[in-house]
């Protein structure tokens, strides 16, 4: 275990604290950019949606994580991006221009959401972010002008300086690393800044942040606009990703998706995000997988277990029967986010910082470390 | 013109009147307390100052600035921080960063920098860092800088929460019960910090106090307080004597 012995202020400021940091961290840089020669172009293609996951996930952290507002709406963040990317490449604007530009106007759109939510907490802050994400997919839908309505549209490849970038390509995926890294460094910086400090302590209480001198209304604004801002610029390259966007790609299950990926991964740190963003994508190979292999799997094993022919066939039928059955994803959703709110509150992250430090303190790690208490003294009176 | 100045304050929830025609005065570098049964309105005045709750009628000064109309973040710009009596703390973060967030007041970098974390930032935060530092040592929080509040005990709490009030460098601070749930040795030091906050510091202080033992150690003046009203004025020992207060507490 290592001891930290801090001697300068810059100790409490620096990212890394230590040199281990480097050696871990450059570790994966290293694994990241040498990935797409090295492994298929399926796994590649899992990895661009993990960072775009990622991305997300960054940005509802800063959002429900750090500030403490809900929000269900980040599909329609996502759609406002990912639609001003594909409207203004059709009058031939440069990708950097319109990624920039569906950042800023999602930006702008989600700070006018953070509006309601200077009244609103809650299960009430929640259904407004539904009824938002559910009133930007009626206007996909109905505004054909722009949004071709449920047809959808096309998005050609990222052109980036003359240079064609088919989204199969290693650059595309370096792009997709590149954005991410950028929105946790940066995220990170604010969370060491006057601004992140302010989120936090508006999320752990309202009335002592104001008393502080923190303009809580602004805040959450701002909250609100860096959370919507960082969910368009994902949108732009989740647009690009999938070459074709239509409204019913952006429903309230994606919103859920990026719940997922942060209650899933940990709220309390970035590593979660990330965390989370590898579990949801492994999601759909995994349900294939239920599809595909399970039923002849199990059927194999009934085989072996002495069943006759016509049994076996039976059983693959049924098992084949249940993993197609509609709405089994969400199902699997409901019951991944009830799990890990009973028994792992803080995530994947937290579940690792958990077993690190078992290791750190063998033999004396003690049982009771984490073991959960409820606390009374805390007081509702001023919210 | 006195330094903090309430006028004919009154805060009426429908019939009932919790604080009603209140007028006080706090002179620059004293320590005034506010003493009364429960529901004497006593907190009640320390949120009408720090705007939680907007008054009804009458109009507060401080520096003779009026300041009934500033919106509450601004109350801690102009120089008043206060703690609170149920513990007001940001749970989940670090003992270091609540204490930061009481420099918030201070803060002056922009967003675009803050992202980029640029050098100003940088040496903003190395300021900051360094006055919170500095009360951290005044009041012995060394052990806990990088601790959770969750993790803390009661007593730690709230000598935390005078950590994070300091920390914005105040002019006047609010204590709403800085003893309760403290034991004897806490209380005893809690005394002598409030008093190191005048002598030292030159903080005005205005402070809500149950225990007596403490009001009497510490404070220049009191206001008696019942039923939203101001009951009399003065030193400890008259306040204590005076027959509306001895009646107010034991009945008449």
């Amino acid at each position: 275990m290592r001891f930290l012995f801090k001697t300068d202020y810059e100790d409490d400021i620096r990212l890394f604290p230590h040199s281990g940091y480097f050696v871990s961290y450059g570790l994966l840089l290293a694994v990241l950019l040498i990935a797409p020669y090295v492994l298929s172009s399926y796994v590649m293609s899992q990895l661009v949606f993990v960072c775009i996951y990622a991305t997300v996930g960054v940005a509802l952290l800063i959002l429900t994580g750090f500030t403490g507002q809900a929000s269900l709406g980040h599909a329609a963040f996502l759609a406002i991006g990912a639609y001003t990317a594909a409207y203004l490449q059709k009058y031939n604007v440069p990708f950097p221009i319109y990624f920039l530009a569906a950042g800023v106007l999602t930006g702008l759109i989600g700070a006018m959401v953070g509006f309601p939510a200077l009244r609103l907490t809650g299960i009430y802050l929640v259904i407004a972010t539904i009824s938002f994400a559910l009133i930007v997919e009626e206007i996909l839908a109905r505004w054909e002008s722009v949004t071709n309505g449920n047809e959808g549209m096309r998005v050609k490849a990222v052109s980036l300086l003359g240079v064609t970038v088919s989204r199969d390509s290693p650059t595309f995926y370096f792009l997709c690393l590149a954005v991410l890294v950028l929105t946790i460094v940066g995220t990170l910086n604010l969370l060491r800044s006057p601004t992140g400090r302010a989120f936090v302590a508006i999320r752990d209480s309202e009335t002592a942040a104001r008393s502080m001198g923190v303009n809580v209304a602004l805040y959450k604004v701002k909250s609100y606009a860096i959370s919507a801002a960082i969910t368009g610029f994902a949108g732009v390259l989740f647009a690009h990703k999938l070459s074709f966007i239509s409204p019913e790609m952006f429903t309230l299950q994606l919103s859920i998706e990026f719940i997922i990926v942060i209650l899933i991964g940990g709220t309390f740190s970035l590593h979660g995000a990330v965390l989370g963003a590898i579990f949801i994508v492994m999601i759909d190979p995994f349900l294939t997988y239920l599809k595909d292999d399970m039923p002849g799997i199990i059927a194999g094993v009934a085989a072996t277990f002495g069943a006759g022919t016509q049994s076996a066939a039976n059983v693959q039928s049924k098992v084949a029967a249940f993993a197609s059955l509609n709405g089994l994803k969400g199902a699997i959703y409901g019951i991944i986010i009830v799990l890990f709110v009973l028994f792992e509150p803080l995530g994947l992250y937290g579940r690792w910082l958990k077993i690190k430090l078992f290791f750190q303190l063998f033999p004396l790690y003690k049982r009771a470390t984490f073991k959960r208490q409820k606390i009374y003294v805390k007081s509702e009176r001023n919210r | 013109m006195s330094y903090f100045r309430a006028e004919n304050l009154s805060l009426h929830f429908g019939g009932l009147k919790a604080v009603d025609a209140v007028s006080f005065a706090v002179e620059k570098g004293e320590i005034l307390s506010i003493i009364g049964p429960n529901g004497a309105g006593k907190s009640s005045i320390f949120n009408l100052i720090s705007r939680i709750y907007r008054p009804t009628s009458g109009r507060i000064f401080f520096e003779d600035q009026d300041i009934t109309e500033e919106p509450p973040y601004d109350i801690a710009r102009l120089g008043i921080a206060r703690t609170f009596q149920n513990i007001e703390l940001f749970e989940n973060a670090t003992v270091l960063s609540n204490l930061l967030v009481g420099r918030h007041r201070h803060s002056t970098t922009q967003l675009w920098q803050e992202l980029l974390f640029l050098p100003s930032v940088r040496a903003n935060e190395k300021v900051h860092r360094r006055r919170v530092e500095q009360v951290i040592e005044f009041l012995d929080l060394e052990p806990y800088r990088d601790k959770l509040i969750s993790g803390l005990p009661y007593g730690v709490r709230k000598v935390i929460e005078l950590a994070r009030a300091l920390c914005s460098e105040p002019k006047l601070i609010l204590l709403d019960e800085p003893s309760s749930g403290l034991n004897v040795e806490e209380t005893d030091d809690m005394s002598f910090w409030i008093r190191d906050l005048k002598n030292e510091l030159g903080v005005t202080v205005l402070m809500v106090e149950h225990d007596m033992s403490l009001v009497n150690r510490v404070s220049d003046r009191v206001i008696a307080l019942n039923y939203g009203r101001v009951l009399t004025m003065g030193s400890p020992a008259e306040v204590q004597h005076h027959p509306d207060v001895v009646a107010a507490y034991l009945g008449a």
